[in-house]
């Protein structure tokens, strides 16, 4: 008896270490097999060089992580001022029944597949940007409008637990004082609610920055410098998923070396996140 | 959930509103923000699901059900009985590591013990790793450094690491919430800490369980970018362990990458889309089954 409790307690112990186990291996097997890349080509020449053809041997995913960055601010702005209000009205301005409809529906739109997402974006959102903009319709507008509608979700769920937190002794002391509803909500619980919120809007970058198949399928993936709001784009996610397929040697070690680099980006943000997490704990 | 006072306030009458708002034309600009992009939200959603399903239901033909795939019709019958079997294989790796990992830090661990830390700091990093990362690391540690090849098996192992996070915090807070009188009473009864573990804590806490294995079933549903390269695209059924072969939601990107049958795809979005569907309902279900 005493002997299958030890036992049993090691296996526990056991099936807790996997995941301390999954994140080394994962950091080993792609530092191991993307350093050697980053080396043979130059982190400078990697990080900044602003051509990618592996054609010729040229590998610089400059233009990926603008790429990146461009698509992700473009989903900060658009889901972020959406996402907040949502929050807002959710938390303090929702009767009952509708929060009863409203609530599965939110969280209907985080279980929508990003497939799923990239093809309503394939078929309903670039060709209303190709008619309504010049270009092709697959560019960083049209990436960043559909990121910002996948990344609500996270931004409302985050946002609207960290405004319920708010004591309701800050709401009621500022109707005390004569303020509306409205401005109360606006200008006492929302600001006491910041680092939630902030949490939130970090959480949501991580998705956008990561997010992979449906901003391959409406971004364009052009390899080159960003050129404008209405030109296409390639992402360091969408960069791994299209040349994997065909890549050999120095060239699929690169595209392992673009996924280092996107690990750094989503650990450094993760870290963002769980300070700020912190914060609004205290 | 606090109602109270917003009742007390909607109690004022409809005038009385009215004259309120006209005097602070700024709360009502508020007010119409806030209202606004509800509306958009809720316009969004809509517009998506039923633009998918009106698009898509009228090509839900049999041809699309058929037992075997063919490039004329495209069928996604094979697709689904992968991302079935790719579920159950993922659900038998990660369940028993996420409910027992759970098990050892509510149960077993003491206040302070230096690796559950460790586990927790680790399992945020791993819910927070986007899944292509996945993919590449399931490609180069199961496909080619173990050697199993595109295959279902790496495809599943991916998969349980991705979300095995999910099923570790849900299992961890169903335990919590199992009070503390349970176990002492158990104890006092003579039952030892493994006997109360599995008789007495986790019966009450598979509700909570059960919903955080739905929630990763939701993931697998819709995972594309984690297993394309770990589980291939081969669009036949897979008849090994070892054999690669596509989910539901690779096939639906290939088709549509492929360009040539936008209609079937239509139709694939609306079985992914009804299947997400199921699984929200239910994990609803289930939610408000916890809180009574």
């Amino acid at each position: 008896m005493k002997f299958k409790e030890k036992a049993m307690e090691i296996l526990f112990l056991l099936a807790a270490c996997v995941s301390i186990l999954a994140v080394a291996l994962i950091c080993i097997f792609l530092f191991a097999n993307g350093i050697p890349a980053i080396k043979e080509i130059g982190l400078f020449d990697f990080l900044l060089g602003k051509e990618w053809r592996p054609g010729n041997d040229i590998y610089g995913i400059f233009p990926m992580i603008l790429g990146s960055i461009y698509v992700t601010a473009g989903a900060v702005l658009i889901g972020v001022p959406l996402g907040l209000l949502m929050a807002i009205f959710m938390a303090r301005f929702c009767p009952m029944p509708l929060y009863k409809i409203l609530h599965p529906a939110v969280e209907l739109l985080a279980d929508i597949p990003s497939v799923v997402y990239g093809f309503f974006g394939l078929v309903v959102i670039v060709p209303w940007v190709r008619d309504t903009f010049d270009g092709t319709g697959s560019s960083i507008f049209t990436a960043s409008v559909l990121l910002g509608i996948m990344i609500l979700p996270t931004i409302i769920g985050v946002a609207e637990t960290s405004i319920r937190a708010v004591p309701d002794s800050y709401y009621e002391g500022a109707r005390a004082l004569g303020a509306t509803h409205e401005r109360s909500v606006f200008f006492t619980v929302v600001p006491a609610a910041k680092s939630g919120i902030m949490a939130g809007i970090v959480l949501g970058v991580g998705r956008a920055i990561g997010e992979t198949m449906a901003v391959i399928m409406v971004a364009g993936n052009q390899a080159r410098m960003p050129a404008g709001l209405f030109k296409g784009i390639r992402t360091l996610t969408a960069n791994i998923v299209i040349e994997m397929g065909y890549a050999t040697d120095l060239h699929r070690e690169a595209l392992i070396a673009t996924g280092v680099v996107l690990f750094v980006f989503v650990l450094i943000i993760n870290l963002l996140f769980s300070v700020l997490k912190r914060r609004s704990a205290e | 959930m606090k109602y109270d006072k917003k009742e007390i306030i909607n109690r004022s009458s409809f005038k009385k509103t009215v004259i309120e708002y006209l005097k602070n034309p700024f709360s009502l600009f508020l007010w119409l923000l806030v209202v606004l992009a509800a509306v958009i939200t809720v316009v969004i959603l809509g517009f998506l699901i039923g633009y998918i399903l009106i698009k898509g239901i009228p090509h839900l033909t049999p041809e699309l059900f058929a037992w075997e795939y063919n490039s004329d019709n495209v069928s996604m019958m094979p697709a689904i009985i992968n991302t079935l079997i790719m579920i159950a294989i993922t659900m038998v790796i990660a369940v028993p590591l996420g409910v027992f990992s759970a098990i050892y830090m509510v149960e077993y661990a003491k206040k302070g013990n230096k690796i559950v830390n460790i586990v927790r700091i680790t399992a945020e990093t791993l819910s927070g790793i986007p899944s292509i990362v996945y993919g590449l690391f399931g490609m180069l540690f199961f496909v080619v450094a173990l050697g199993w090849g595109y295959s279902i098996l790496a495809g599943a192992f991916t998969l349980s690491i991705m979300v095995l996070p999910t099923i570790m915090r849900t299992t961890e807070e169903a335990l919590l919430s199992v009070p503390d009188s349970f176990r002492e009473g158990s104890f006092g009864l003579g039952a030892g800490r493994l006997r109360t573990v599995f008789k007495i804590v986790l019966p009450s806490a598979v509700p909570g369980i059960l919903s955080g294995i739905i929630l990763s079933i939701g993931r697998c549903v819709g995972e594309t970018a984690a297993l394309m390269y770990t589980a291939g695209t081969v669009t036949s059924a897979a008849n090994s362990l070892f054999s690669s072969g596509r989910t539901l939601a690779v096939h639906m990107y290939s088709l549509s990458r492929e360009g040539l049958h936008t209609d079937q795809t239509y139709a694939t979005a609306v079985v992914l889309l009804i299947i997400v569907m199921i699984i929200n309902f239910i994990s609803g279900f289930i939610a408000k089954k916890l809180a009574k």
